[in-house]
This record gives structure tokens, sequence and C-alpha cells, in this order.
């Protein structure tokens, strides 16, 4: 390591940099310490004792709506929409490694996907159901809206992983007589795998937190973000907290495993001698 | 990790690579292109069900007419006029081009300092990454969590305002910390500052740290080098960033709703009273406009900055 004196800027910076990160994480640790209110806290400090009152009031049925069902439905929808995000990206990333009719326009259509308001795929989605009088739910409309907004991100990082790919390893694999599915599954999925962890990331946790897009498409019952919301008109209690606190520690449980298990893989593939994709 | 990837990719232009077809294209050049047509054939149809064939629904729709109990197909330009007249229409845009505007200032102040010193001043790759990761978490966590998180912050018996009352700087709580503009501009920048900084990072990881060290031979002072050399090749990052967060500003209608407490107004949350009163008509309309808005606030950004040059 080279030892050199920082500058002024570094420390300014550096500072900079730590309240960004205080501004980051300071209010969502506020509600956290705030969700263990004694049973007479309220909304804002001081704690009024130190309880898990707040998280037993969760799991009763009356206090807040159905809280149970819209996590059970949120974790369906969020898993749905990583399994076909994953495989349509993966499949859509191969195949724009060669050049086709359309492709420009589907690269900008995708593109367009991520800028167009939230607001207005929900509409559209909600229109076209209500006018052909289906019911939207979750696993229709509400997924179709998901897919908009997951969709593009996947294919983002497919382009990223597919431009630093290095196609000597399926030229070899293919000189050694493998086909074109022994050629993905044993030499390019292993390669991508760790990118994959990514984009199944994206997939999920962009579903699971999506509010937007679903307000319109979701039908009679409401994923997760829906029924937050709908507490935040007509709970003035710290169960709200309490059901943040758990929602924001399952996204965190969900972030940790994925950057664990990228980690876990991408050593194992250096492990093996490859140097694809390093600079992914 | 894959964020900044992913971002790169369009900081590049986008397009992968197209390059000559293998020995076994050239053996086989219809079944490797047919190969391609059904592995985008997916995608196709999904963004072709979902998102094509709504926003044809809405510009449709908003042709319509409509009553308090139903909507009626027709084609009338009621909706356009009535938009186009009305005097709330431009209140609406102006207040939302306000938050556009401190977002993206604020966004982009933010970003690029916190994205200079993750790429020029931390030394080590482990450390690098590591913050880089902590700066992302937060964009796989709830929205709509991180907003209520500000409650306690701000609230009229907030940690703020205690504190600035037992300071004694103030004499009686601040009402305007929260639903207010000031509350819905600060969760703007809380949510979407990560888009500014991933960009901006990953174009400063690709600026050839020679170029600096020549410009410091040269003479420039630190200013200067940030100014005239590090800025100039960040233009491609900053232009993804301010798309991201100027078109997720401009449709927004729930930070507005949350954080402003029903106070406050945009166009995005116009649009979300209309559809909730069963206007669609008149919610299409609105977003036909919208849409039009921003997408040439979008083509504006991607004509300062050729991002396909970027190739």
């Amino acid at each position: 390591m080279r030892r050199e004196r920082r500058s002024l800027g570094f420390w300014l910076l550096a500072a900079f940099f730590g309240l960004f990160v205080l501004f980051l994480y300071g209010p969502i640790s506020t509600i956290v310490i705030l969700s263990f209110q004694g049973p007479d806290g309220g909304l804002t400090f001081p704690m009024n004792g130190v309880s898990t009152h707040w998280f037993a009031n969760l799991f009763e049925r009356q206090a807040v709506g159905d809280f149970g069902g819209s996590f059970t439905r949120s974790i369906e929808l969020g898993l749905l929409v990583m399994a076909i995000t994953l495989v349509v990206s993966v499949s859509a990333g191969l195949a724009f490694r060669r050049r086709f009719r359309g492709a420009t326009f589907l690269f900008y259509l995708t593109v367009a996907s991520l800028i167009v308001p939230s607001i207005l795929i929900g509409l559209g989605i909600g229109l076209i159901f209500s006018i052909a009088g289906w019911q939207p739910a979750w696993y229709s409309s509400a997924l179709g809206a998901h897919l908009t907004w997951t969709l593009p991100f996947g294919l983002l990082i497919m382009f990223a992983v597919f431009n630093r790919f290095d196609r000597a390893y399926e030229e070899a694999a293919r000189d050694l007589g493998a086909g074109a599915w022994q050629t993905f599954r044993f030499v390019v999925l292993p390669l991508i795998a760790p990118s994959l962890v990514g984009v199944a990331l994206f997939g999920f946790t962009l579903s699971y937190d999506e509010f937007a897009r679903t307000l319109m498409t979701a039908g009679s019952f409401n994923t997760l973000p829906l029924e937050i919301y709908g507490m935040t008109t007509n709970v003035t209690t710290p169960v709200l907290y309490a059901l943040g606190t758990l929602t924001t520690g399952f996204s965190f449980a969900i972030i940790l495993i994925c950057l664990a298990t990228a980690l876990i893989l991408q050593r194992r593939r250096a492990r093996h001698g490859s140097d694809a994709g390093k600079g992914v | 990790m894959s964020p900044d990837g992913a971002v790169g990719e369009v900081a590049r232009g986008g397009l992968p690579r197209g390059r000559p077809a293998s020995p076994a294209a050239a053996r086989f050049p219809r079944l490797r292109a047919g190969a391609s047509y059904l592995q985008v054939a997916p995608l196709a149809v999904i963004l072709a069900l979902f998102l094509v064939i709504p926003i044809l629904t809405i510009v449709v729709v908003s042709f319509w007419r409509f009553d308090e109990y139903r909507i009626i197909p027709d084609v009338v330009l009621d909706n356009y006029s009535y938009l186009l007249t009305s005097a709330v229409t431009l209140g609406l845009y102006l207040n939302t081009l306000k938050y556009a505007a401190l977002a993206w200032v604020l966004t982009l102040g933010i970003g690029f300092a916190v994205a200079y010193f993750l790429a020029f001043h931390v030394r080590s790759t482990t450390w690098q990454m590591t913050l880089f990761v902590l700066c992302t978490i937060p964009f796989w966590t709830s929205n709509i969590i991180r907003m209520i998180s500000w409650i306690p912050f701000l609230g009229r018996h907030g940690l703020l305002n205690q504190a600035l009352l037992s300071l004694g700087l103030v004499d009686r709580p601040l009402e305007f910390l929260l639903f207010s503009d000031f509350a819905i501009v600060l969760a703007f920048v809380h949510l979407y500052t990560l888009f500014m900084v991933v960009p901006i990072f990953n174009s400063m990881m690709r600026i050839d740290r020679a170029l600096i060290e020549a410009a410091v031979d040269a003479g420039a002072t630190a200013r200067q080098v940030v100014w005239h050399v590090v800025l100039p090749l960040c233009k491609p990052g900053i232009a993804i960033g301010s798309i991201f967060v100027v078109t997720l500003v401009m449709g927004d209608f729930i930070t507005v709703r949350l954080m402003g407490g029903g106070q406050r107004a945009s166009v995005g949350l116009a649009m979300s009273n209309e559809i909730s009163l069963l206007q669609y008509p008149a919610a299409a309309a609105d977003a036909v406009a919208l849409l039009a808005v921003v997408l040439l606030m979008v083509a504006a950004m991607m004509r300062i900055v050729d991002v396909r040059k970027e190739l």
C-alpha cells in the first residue's frame, strides 16, 4: 500500500460521504428503534418503554387488515417475477449477441419501458382489463405490470455480462463437440451465474416493493406495499413501524443472501481458473 | 456488481457489439436468425402486451367520453380541450417541473460528490465495492417505507423539531417540515440520488487515470481537473442519471401524496385522483400529455449528450 498524505479534499469528501450514508440509513434506523415502542408509545420519540407489543399487534388480524395474506402474495408474485425475468432476460440477452432485424427497435422499446411513468403502465393495463371485463389480479395484470419494470433491468445486466464475455470458451466447447444446449448449460451458464444472481435480486426486490404499477392492477387482493400504503392513511400507531421493520428486515435478508451467493459463485469460478467476466 | 454494469451498458450506447457470425452460423445462417427470434420472442411478447398495447389503449381512451357511471367509446376532443384550457393544468405542470428541477440539481450535486469520492479517493477496490454496495442497498428496499421513515424525524413532535426547540432556535415546532414541498423534495433526493450515483460512478471508473495525471502535470489544480477533465468525461453517466431522476419525478404521485399530506399537487397525483374517481378518459388524456412532456425532456437530455456516440 502506498503511504501518501491524504489531502484536505479527501477528508471533506469522506465526511460528506459519511453524511450521505447517514442520510440513507438514518431514517430507517429510527423506525426500527421506534417499532419497539412500549404499548403506550407514539409515532415519535421519546420511547415510552420497550416492548414487542407492536409486532404482536401486527399478527392480530383486525388491527391491520390482511398482513399475512398480502405478505404471502407479495412473496409469491416476487418469485414469479424473478423466475420470468431471469429466463426472459437471459434468453433475450443471448439473442442480442447476434444481429437481427428489429434489434434496435426492441432495445429502445425496453428502455422506454424503464422511462415511461409507472402510473401510465398501471392505467393502461387497468383500462384493458376494465374494457375487456376481466378481473385484474396479482398473478395476471400486476404480474405483467411488474415485468415491464424488472425486464429492462434484467436485460441491461445481461448486455453488460455478454459484452464482457469471452466467446473463445464457447468456440472451444463447440470445437470439442458440444451441442448448442451443452455449450450453454455447461460453459456459458456457469460463467454467467454470479451475474444471474444480480438479475434475480432485481427481479424479486423490484417486484416485492413495487407500488405505482400495482395500484391499478392488483385487483381485489392487495400486495404488501399496497397494504402498507393503506395503513399510512388510517393507522396512527407504531404498528406501522413494526411492519416497516419486518419487511425491510426481510429485504435486507434477501439482499445479503444474494450478495453472498454471488460472491461464493464468483470465488468458485475463480478457483476453477477462468477469468471470463472479471470486469463485471 | 451488476447495477453499475447495467447502467454502464446504456452509458456506452446500449446495444452489445454485433459481431460477425461464427463459423456455425455461417453454416446455418437461417437457423441462427431463427434462433434469435425465438430467444427474443418472450421479451417482445411481454413488452407488446403490457407496454405497447396499454399505451395505445390510453391513447384511444383519451378520445372517449365519460359520465358519472361509465366511459363511452367515442372520438371527442373534450378531454384534451379541457386539459389545455384549464388553468389548473399549467399550475400542475409548473409545480411538477419545480420538483423535477430541485430534485435534479440536488441529486446531481450529491450524486457527483459521492461518486467522485468513491471513484477517485477510495483506493482499495474492496473498500470501493463495499461502499458502493452500501450506497445501492436501499434501492432494493421499499420506497414507501423509506418515506414513512421520515415521520419520526420531520413530524411536528419529531427529532428535528425537538432538537431545534431544545437548542432554543425556534420557540414553537416548525410546521413546514412534514407535509410540504420541503418534505417532498427531501424524499425525492433520499429515494433517487442512487440513480445518479451509480451511472456517474460507472462513468468515472472508465476514465483513464493517465488523463488526470497529464492534467496535473500540465499544472491543473484539483478543481480544474474536476471541471475540465472529470466532468466532461462523466457526461454520459450524468445524462443517464438525469433521465432516471427526471422521469421518476415527473411521473410520481405517491411521494407527493405521502410527503405532501394532501396539501400539494403534481401531474401524476392529479391523474391518480381522476383514476380513483373512475374518470378514465380524462386521466388518459392527462397521461398522453405527460408522456409527451416526459419523452420531450428525455429527447432533450439525449441531445445534450449523444449517448449512442459513446459506443
